[in-house]
This record gives C-alpha cells, structure tokens and sequence, in this order.
C-alpha cells in the first residue's frame, strides 16, 4: 500500500489534536506518521499526516476528517507536487576509530548530513530530507551501530510550480 | 447593549435565546450556579431521577417535536450518566444539547472531586462538544452548540462549563452571527447528480425507495410520498424511518433488514436500482454486505458526505438534505418519464407475490396464554394513528415496527443504532412534554423496564401522563431468543423471574402511577381501554405474555438476506414462485 500525505488546517484550539487522532482510532485508521505545527495565521494549525490506505478508505479518511467542525481543509499532498520533508536525529557509534569515522563522513557528505555534537565513542548527526533519503541515510548508518534515533513526522507543503 | 451578569444567568438567558423551553436534568456542586437562574427563568425545568433518562427524555422531546432537545447534568458522574443517551441521540442522529457543569478551570486536570473529563470522553460519540473555562464564551459556545445539533446531519453537542465560568461576571451579550470556517452546508444537491439519478431512475424496471431516518429527520414525508407515487416503486422503511409513509399506502412494502418482512428483504436484495433515501446501509439492513442486493445500482441521497460509499459504493451520490433533494428529483424524473417511461407491471407481480404469500405473522400460543404480538397488534388498532409510541430495544421493538400501522412522522420512537434497553420510558416523557396533547404509549420489555422506570415517578410529579404497555415476558427475550436458535437452548442469565418480582402493578402504584395487569388474551381490549381512559396519570399495563413467542422473519447476524427464514427452520419456498 502506498502512504498518502495529507495536509490538514484546523483551528488553533485546545483538544483539536485529540479529536483528530480519536478519530483515526474510533474508525480503525491507522496513522503512519503525523506532525503538528504553527502556520502563518496564528489561528490556524497544520497537522500533517501520513496514512497507508487507498482508494475508497483513504476517501473515507478524508470526509471522515472533514466532518469535525474545527478541520477547516484538507488538502491530499502527492509526493511528485509537493515538497516533502522529514527531520532525523540520530546517534552512531564510532567503535573502530578513524576508520569509522572516515567511512561515516562519506556517507554524510554524499547526503549533506550534518554532526551537531561529536565525541570518541559517538557522532550525533542532524538530517531533514525527504522520506525516501532519511530512509537511505538511515540504512546506510546502520552498519556502524545507530545507538539512538528520532525523526519527526512529514511536514509537507504543495509546489508553487507543477510541471 | 451588553448587561452585566454572572455566567450562570448568561448561560440561562442563551439557552432562552437559543429557543429552548424545555430542559431535563439534575442540579450537583458544579453545575449548581446554573440552577439558581433556572429558578427564575421561563424555560421549564423537569427534575428527573437519573441523568440518563434526563438524556433519553430529551431525545425523546426531540424526535416528537423536531427541535433540538437539552438536558442538563453536573459533573463527574453526573455527566458520566449521560454518556448513553449522547451516544443514542449521535448514532441516531438527533439533534441533542447537553449541558454539564465541570468543576472550576483550576482545579481541572487535579483529579478534583466529582471530576471526569466529559469533553474527552464524549469526543467519539458527539458530533462536536465543548469545554468552556471563560464565561465570555459561554453565549458563542451555546448559539454554535444549538446550531450544530440541529443543522446538516442533526448530531449530540456537549457544552461542559467550568464551575468559575458559572461564577465570574461578565457583559452579556448574545453572537450575532455563527461563524465556524470548518462547518459546511452541504445542503443544497448539485444539479448534475439530480439529473443523473433521475436518469437512472427512468432506466430502471425493478426500482426500490430505500427510506431511512434522514427522510423524518428532514420533514421531508410529502415529498417521499409525491416520489413514490411518480415513481411507482415498492418502497421500505427503515425501523428510523417507520412512519416516514404511510404503512396502509399500496406502495408499502414493509421494513427491511434483520426482522424485516420478506416483501421488503426480498425486493432489496432483487431490486436492480435502490433509491436511497436518508439510510445508511446499516448492517441490520444489509445482513452479509457482499451479497447485499448484488444487482442494485444505488442511488444514495445523503446530507453527509462520509456516508456515501462508507458501506455500499454509490453509483450516483447526491449529496444534499434529502427534501430539498426529493424537491428537485420530482421534475427531473416526470422530464425522463415524458421520454419513456419503464414499465414496472412484471417487478410487482413479484413483489406483490412476496407480499401476499408471506405476510407478517405470528402464531398464537396453542395454551391459550397471551401472545405479545397480539397485544401490540391490538394496542395500535384501537389507538389513533396520532399516538406516538416509543419502545426499548429487543422483542417487543421489533413487534412493535412490525404490528402498529404507523401512518405519520415522528410516531415511532427508538434507539435504533445504538440499541439502548431502557429508552422507552424516558423517551416517552420527552415526547409527551414536547407533544403534550398526543398519548403517547411506551411499549416496553420487562428487561428494558427495570432499567429506567424511575422515571416513572417524574411523570407522575410533574404530570406528564404517558401510558407503558409492559410486555412481560419474564426473560431478555431477544438473547433468549437468540439462545434458543444459536446457543442450544442454554438459557444463561436470560431469565428474569419478572412474572414473580417485581409486582409492576404494585411498583407502579407505588411510584404514583395506576397499575394494571393483564393475562388473558380476552381481558387485553378492555385493559387497553381501561388505560386510555386513564389521562391525568401515567399508566403501566402489565401484559403477562407467552415467554418463547420469537420475532419472525429473521435474517441471522452476518448472514445473507437471501437466507431470510420465515420461522424457525422454515425459509420462503422460493422454488414454487417465479422469480
């Protein structure tokens, strides 16, 4: 199954969030991903959320959504017209010295990843990206040993040009 | 201008400008601010025995009336009482308010006495609530809170105030306007899905008016009728929507679903179009929803987006409220009809065979005991088509849609989704507040019966004289029911011993109200005529009915409505019809 993005707007109040997420469990939904933010109306709230249904569930999703009284819109987000983007955090041993050391920097380089907080036995390293990159990052981090990991949900916004 | 007052006189002065006249409830610590401007104001307040038929009578008041109804509770489990009834009144779509006191915005989260957190626990079953800590926000609260439950698809909206709310000063002053950016009126239908339902329409030789609650919801009976009868199709009404066309109208085919008639299952499930009207494919309607009428094009006119295509896909959605639909269907179709105009001649031989060759019935008990069905078949023969009547949920609910004629709107009353033993009495003192010149008759088991009957005493106070035709059949009879045909007759905790204790005649009296019994199939007309005789005090009948009458036909849980049996063991004989 494919993971839909949808960007919702509601209303900046109190108990919107837990509306939001009693719904997807009262209706069986399952959430993938989900992140919630400020936008440039300080009334106004963006939840952004993943979900892995399709077809006729994923439009069940979306007038299941709309009938809360304080979900404002919702707008389905592709990823081929939209911009896409995940935070990591992320801990990696550094066990054989140099070396590791080394091949990490590499792999850092090639996805522009950078280290906020560096010792002898660990690198912390700071990435936003889209999914399918932290994905590849995160794989490619795995060898040396992740010792912690935390990522954020998509944020997500539509292109102004679509081609 | 804007006057000053405390919260709880503006809370009292909203609820009087939101229309209200009429409130069920019971005053506790945190909601007591409220109650002293209650005191003084022309809204009636009738103090009930238990929250929940505070809840249930305001349900009932209004599904009787059409407006909104409220009721009012404190906190914890004052507001915890009512969690049945808000979930009845969302999952039957009623337009409900209810009000709770919460305690003071300070203490909120401190686990404080007598605190629940209303406004989380009822999230999943209100169509939206509220939790108010500011009285500034009370009047906006209650303005958006009336018109949420009344408009669209009509829903339970709970308003809880913080005590301190109830308290502080504040300038009242009543919205001007409702602005909610994320409400949508969805009813006006698009033209283009008129045009292409009544395209359908004109297609169709085996058409069915799928006629559910919305239909009764939207007052919209004198456009199904005019539909009906442009159309020519059998139609069915949903146990929400019995009453919504006239029972004794030629075109009535019955109810569908689980204990529904074979005229009606069976014309569903062959019909090659379903005219959907206000009904949500409930699963009591579709049995086994694979191999629910698997040749039907559907046709589902709905005021809520989410319902179409939430069970059944929609070959034509028209998305709108249903009268203003049925409104505009009226045109489109006589403008197909003048092309050409489907003959349904051969669709109602087969319909009228159904009809005729399997007839609701029952059997009498060969021991001469009292038969519950011909106790309700009498009770809906001698009362006036005007009466409304409620029921609770099992047996009796379902003899009760299947042997009263049911000629008007909002003469049948019951918790049809949520399925809530112990709605009849209360709802029946809703609808008699709200219709006060209307009897109103509670059929009610003696199961459902010991759940709410405190009520009882409310009416009697406040005289509010409903009538309760008990159907004693000693025992939860639909699990009975049940047990007999699927747990080998191993009657586990089914039987109630109500024939002995109770004495209902004497509960009855005891609380105020004339009690009566019944157990012979000759006194029942004089009984029923003794109870109707009776106006100025509730009245409860003691029926003492034949413990193993089951409700045929039945379709069983999660089968096919195919497999529709007609009594037990006993399917229609299909092969000696033409189908």
């Amino acid at each position: 199954m494919k993971t839909h993005t949808l960007s919702v707007l509601v209303e900046n109040q109190a108990g919107v969030l837990a509306r939001v997420s009693s719904l997807f469990s009262r209706r069986g939904y399952n959430i993938e991903a989900l992140s919630v933010g400020p936008t440039q109306n300080s009334e106004i709230s963006r939840i952004t959320i993943s979900v892995n249904v399709e077809g006729h569930a994923l439009d069940q999703v979306i007038q299941q959504l709309d009938k809360l009284v304080n979900v404002i819109d919702i707008i389905e987000l592709p990823a081929s017209t939209s911009h896409q983007v995940e935070l990591i955090l992320v801990r990696v041993a550094v066990a054989n010295g140099a070396s590791d050391q080394k091949k990490i920097d590499a792999v850092l380089e090639k996805h522009g990843a950078h280290v906020v907080e560096s010792t002898a036995t660990s690198l912390t390293i700071q990435q936003t990206a889209k999914p399918a990159e932290i994905e590849a990052l995160i794989s490619e981090l795995t060898p040396f040993g992740i010792m912690e990991l935390t990522q954020s949900g998509v944020v997500a916004m539509g292109r102004t040009i679509t081609s | 201008m804007a006057e000053e007052m405390t919260g709880a006189q503006s809370l009292i002065r909203s609820l009087e400008n939101a229309g209200v006249d009429v409130m069920f409830g019971i005053p506790g610590g945190a909601i007591l601010p409220a109650y002293d401007p209650i005191y003084d104001s022309k809204i009636r307040h009738i103090l009930v025995r238990h929250e929940q038929g505070a809840g249930h009578a305001a349900t009932g008041y209004a599904q009787a009336t059409g407006r909104v109804g409220t009721c009012i509770a404190t906190s914890g489990p004052g507001a915890t009482n009512l969690v049945t009834p808000i979930a009845d009144a969302q999952m039957d779509s009623v337009p409900m308010v209810a009000i709770t006191g919460q305690v003071p915005s300070s203490a909120i989260g401190t686990d404080a006495f007598q605190e629940a957190d209303i406004r989380g626990i009822t999230m999943p079953i209100t169509k939206h609530n509220y939790l108010v800590t500011r009285a500034v926000d009370i009047p906006r609260a209650i303005a958006e809170a009336y018109h949420i439950a009344a408009s669209g698809r009509p829903g339970t909206v709970l308003v809880d105030v913080a005590k301190d709310a109830l308290q502080e000063k504040v300038n009242y002053e009543w919205p001007k306007n409702i602005d909610l950016p994320g409400y949508r009126d969805h009813s006006q239908p698009v033209p283009q899905s008129i045009r292409d339902a009544a395209a359908l329409i004109a297609q169709s030789v085996r058409p069915v008016l799928y006629v559910g609650g919305g239909v009764i919801k939207a007052n919209a009976h004198k456009e199904l009728r005019a539909l009906a009868e442009l159309v020519g199709a059998p139609v069915v009404t949903t146990l929400m929507a019995r009453g919504a066309f006239p029972d004794s109208h030629q075109l009535h085919v019955g109810m569908p679903g689980m204990h529904g008639s074979v005229a009606a299952v069976t014309s569903l499930q062959k019909a090659d179009l379903l005219i959907t009207l206000g009904a949500r494919f409930d699963d009591r309607v579709t049995g086994k929803l694979s191999t629910f009428a698997p040749g039907a094009k559907v046709i589902h006119a709905d005021i809520d987006p989410a319902e179409i295509g939430k069970n059944r896909h929609a070959d034509v959605p028209v998305i709108g409220d249903v009268r203003l639909t049925m409104a505009q269907l009226l045109p489109a179709v006589k403008a197909e009809f003048a092309k050409s105009q489907p003959d349904l001649t051969p669709w109602w031989k087969q319909v009228e065979g159904w009809r005729t060759t399997y007839p609701v019935g029952y059997d009498v008990p060969s021991d001469g005991s009292l038969s519950p069905q011909y106790v309700i078949e009498r009770l809906g023969k001698i009362s006036d088509p005007d009466t409304i009547y409620t029921a609770g949920v099992g047996q009796h609910q379902m003899w009760a849609s299947q042997f009263i004629n049911y000629e008007k709107p909002r003469t049948w009353l019951n918790s049809g989704g949520l399925g809530t033993m112990g709605y009849a009495v209360p709802a029946a003192m809703g609808a008699k507040v709200g219709a006060p010149d209307t009897t109103v008759w509670a059929i009610d088991g003696d199961g459902c019966f010991q759940m709410t009957n405190q009520e009882l005493v409310t009416c009697a106070i406040n005289n509010i004289p409903i009538k309760v035709a008990l159907i004693n059949n000693e025992s939860l009879g639909m699990v009975r029911q049940w047990q007999t045909l699927f747990y080998n007759q191993r009657y586990s905790n089914t039987d109630l011993h109500s024939k002995r204790v109770p004495d209902f005649a004497k509960l009855a009296d005891a609380m105020g109200c004339i009690g009566l019994r019944c157990e012979r199939p000759e006194d029942v007309d004089k009984t029923i005529e003794a109870a109707m005789a009776i106006t100025d005090q509730p009245v409860v009948v003691d029926f003492n009915v034949f413990r193993d009458a089951m409700v045929w036909p039945m379709v069983a849980a999660g089968t096919s409505n195919d497999d529709i049996m007609i009594a037990r063991e006993l399917a229609p004989d299909w092969d000696s019809q033409e189908l």
